[in-house]
């Protein structure tokens, strides 16, 4: 069984249903839209900000507000991309032709993560000079400390998001069950435990929390996170890895 | 070839498939045969390494499923639940299967006009009729121009032009020398196109032998006869040494071919006979009561069924 072959597969099985365009356009138009109006109005605030919140303002952390909900169209996508295969039966179809497992999951997840990164990349560095435009004289450049790599971290971040969605989906199969467990994990758990002081260390800790840290260029006054932008991002790929070694011990594993 | 050694599934507690052991020959139509539950679709998920066996072991040309390099050229199938994303056209779902085997894209065309479903190509699926679904499974089946077929209840939902257009389908991949294998629970179906027959129930194996073999067997012929001079006819029978059984309408039946030797008893009694016919069971019936301990629920219906149903059906096939 050529790997190559299962790629090109996978490539025409993700081209040819509607959900990729419309979860990826979705992630796109949602993370740049709503980044431009949270940059439109952090400017036009900024003369009745405190002097403390002005010295820590970050116009490229603001600029990629859009993805706290952009993301979720990326968990959308990465959770169809695997659990569409189970939902219809085509799994069946799909293994009986590609018998070894292993490289049946690896081809699916490298096509939709490369597919991921590709958008993923230009609607953070969209976002990134799109939001700036907003911020008017309070703007960042690329070429600042730090800025490039929060970008760049931006597009990673959006795609390891796609990619643990795609381990979890390939542990659970069911897109609703998927769905229903990361939506909430990452929009109550992670923000309502982040707020609570006994559980902040947790908090710290989990994919998104752990991986946004890369996209902040200055950091809030009196931050004592443990780990820098990498390190954080570190976190956040040892999740997916996680995520992604369960699914294949799963699915290798499991009557289809 | 297929070889089934000792193959067994087992669900918790349920066993679905129980050490079958059969092989599948090339150049003839296999029928694997038993009543709804009785273990065929988890055999067939088993022959395609869907589903892990619990004992046992099943191979393809001697080798097991997964150790075969692009399986689709080797062995295709269709499988009883539909196997396509309902978004994806005809033509990209095939697209998808042939790439994964490193199939040519020519092939996919081929198979499309094949089964007849070229005008509707680039539809997607989710607007075809169970029928059309059918089609598109069997058109992936054959993507690969396998040596070895398998079809789960092929002629289900399938409309009677559908149904002989599969009948005719798998004689002439059977006439091609290639290995055919198809499921049904209607044995009236199987008599029409198998040349061998598998039968199991509740997953245990039941019969394995040749369609002939099975009909010349399990084909029980026995005389109808109807009289308005019943009692006297029966003691007749009874002195002659003749056992017959009354069944319901007031008829009679005798088992065997006694056709002649009643009658001339009956003309030497003066007996009036309405009706004096020699008859076959139907292989339906023979099936029924092959598989009856196995049948997991009954239907306890009191209509019996006439031995006319499927009777004149088999013989045509
Ligand atoms: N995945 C499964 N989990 C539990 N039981 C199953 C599963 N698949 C099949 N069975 C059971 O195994 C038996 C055989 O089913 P099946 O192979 O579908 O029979 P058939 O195809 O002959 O109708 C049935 O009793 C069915 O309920
Ligand atoms: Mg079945």
């Amino acid at each position: 069984m050529a790997t190559v072959q299962v790629v090109r597969s996978e490539w025409t099985k993700i081209r040819s249903v509607a959900s990729t365009v419309w979860t990826l356009s979705l992630a796109v138009v949602v993370t740049i839209a709503l980044g431009m109006l949270i940059s439109a109005l952090a400017r036009s605030e900024f003369d009745r900000m405190s002097t403390q919140d002005r010295i820590t303002f970050d116009p490229t952390f603001i600029s990629f507000a859009g993805m706290s909900l952009g993301q979720l169209a990326m968990i959308v996508f990465g959770v169809l991309v695997v659990s569409n295969e189970y939902s219809t039966g085509m799994i069946r179809t799909s293994l009986a032709a590609v018998p070894q497992r292993g490289t049946f999951l690896f081809a699916k997840l490298a096509v939709a993560t490369v597919l991921g990164l590709v958008v993923s990349m230009a609607t953070s560095f969209a976002a990134f000079f799109l939001g700036q435009a907003m911020l008017g004289e309070h703007r960042a450049s690329l070429g600042d400390d730090g800025v490039l790599r929060a970008v760049i971290g931006g597009g990673l971040y959006m795609t390891l998001i796609a990619v643990f969605s795609m381990g979890v989906a390939t542990m659970l199969r069911s897109p609703m069950l998927s769905l229903g467990i990361l939506v909430p994990f990452f929009f109550l758990i992670s923000s309502i435990l982040g707020y609570v002081d006994a559980t902040k260390d947790v908090v710290r800790f989990l994919p998104d929390h752990a991986g946004s840290r890369i996209m902040q260029v200055v950091p809030p006054v009196g931050d004592d996170t443990p780990y820098g932008p990498w390190g954080g991002l570190g976190i956040m790929v040892l999740w997916v890895l996680a995520a992604l070694v369960g699914g294949y011990v799963l699915l290798k594993r499991r009557d289809a | 070839m297929i070889e089934l050694e000792g193959l067994t599934k087992r669900y918790g507690e349920k066993t679905a498939v129980d050490h079958l052991t059969f092989t599948v020959r090339p150049g003839i139509v296999t029928g694997f045969l038993g009543p709804n539950g009785a273990g065929k679709s988890t055999t067939m998920r088993m022959i395609l390494g869907l589903d892990r066996p619990t004992a046992g072991d099943v191979r393809i040309d001697g080798r097991h499923y997964d150790e075969l390099k692009d399986p689709l050229t080797s062995i295709g199938a269709l499988l009883e639940a539909k196997g396509a994303h309902p978004g994806r056209s005809a033509r990209n779902h095939l697209l998808c299967l042939a790439q994964s085997n490193g199939i040519p894209d020519r092939r996919v065309r081929e198979v499309l006009d094949t089964v007849g479903l070229t005008a509707v190509a680039r539809k997607k699926a989710k607007g075809f009729s169970l029928g059309m679904g059918q089609r598109l499974g069997i058109a992936a089946a054959l993507l690969g121009d396998p040596r070895i077929l398998l079809f789960d209840e092929p002629v289900n939902g399938l409309d009677p032009e559908g149904i002989l257009w599969v009948r005719t389908l798998m004689k002439s991949l059977a006439a091609e020398g290639r290995t055919v294998f198809v499921s049904s629970h209607l044995m009236s179906e199987m008599a029409l196109t198998a040349d061998h027959l598998v039968v199991i129930g509740q997953g245990r194996l039941l019969a394995d032998t040749s369609m002939a073999d099975f009909i010349a067997r399990n084909s029980r012929s026995y005389v109808r006869i109807r009289s308005p001079q019943r009692e006297r006819l029966l003691d007749v029978l009874h002195q002659a040494g003749i056992t017959a059984v009354e069944s319901g309408d007031g008829t009679l039946e005798v088992d065997g071919d006694k056709a002649e030797h009643i009658g001339e008893l009956a003309a030497r009694h003066q007996l009036v006979l309405h009706e004096l016919s020699p008859q076959q069971a139907s292989l339906e019936e023979a099936f029924m009561q092959l598989t009856a301990e196995s049948v997991e629920y009954h239907a306890h219906s009191g209509t019996p069924v006439s031995p006319q149903q499927w009777g004149d059906d088999w013989k045509k096939g």
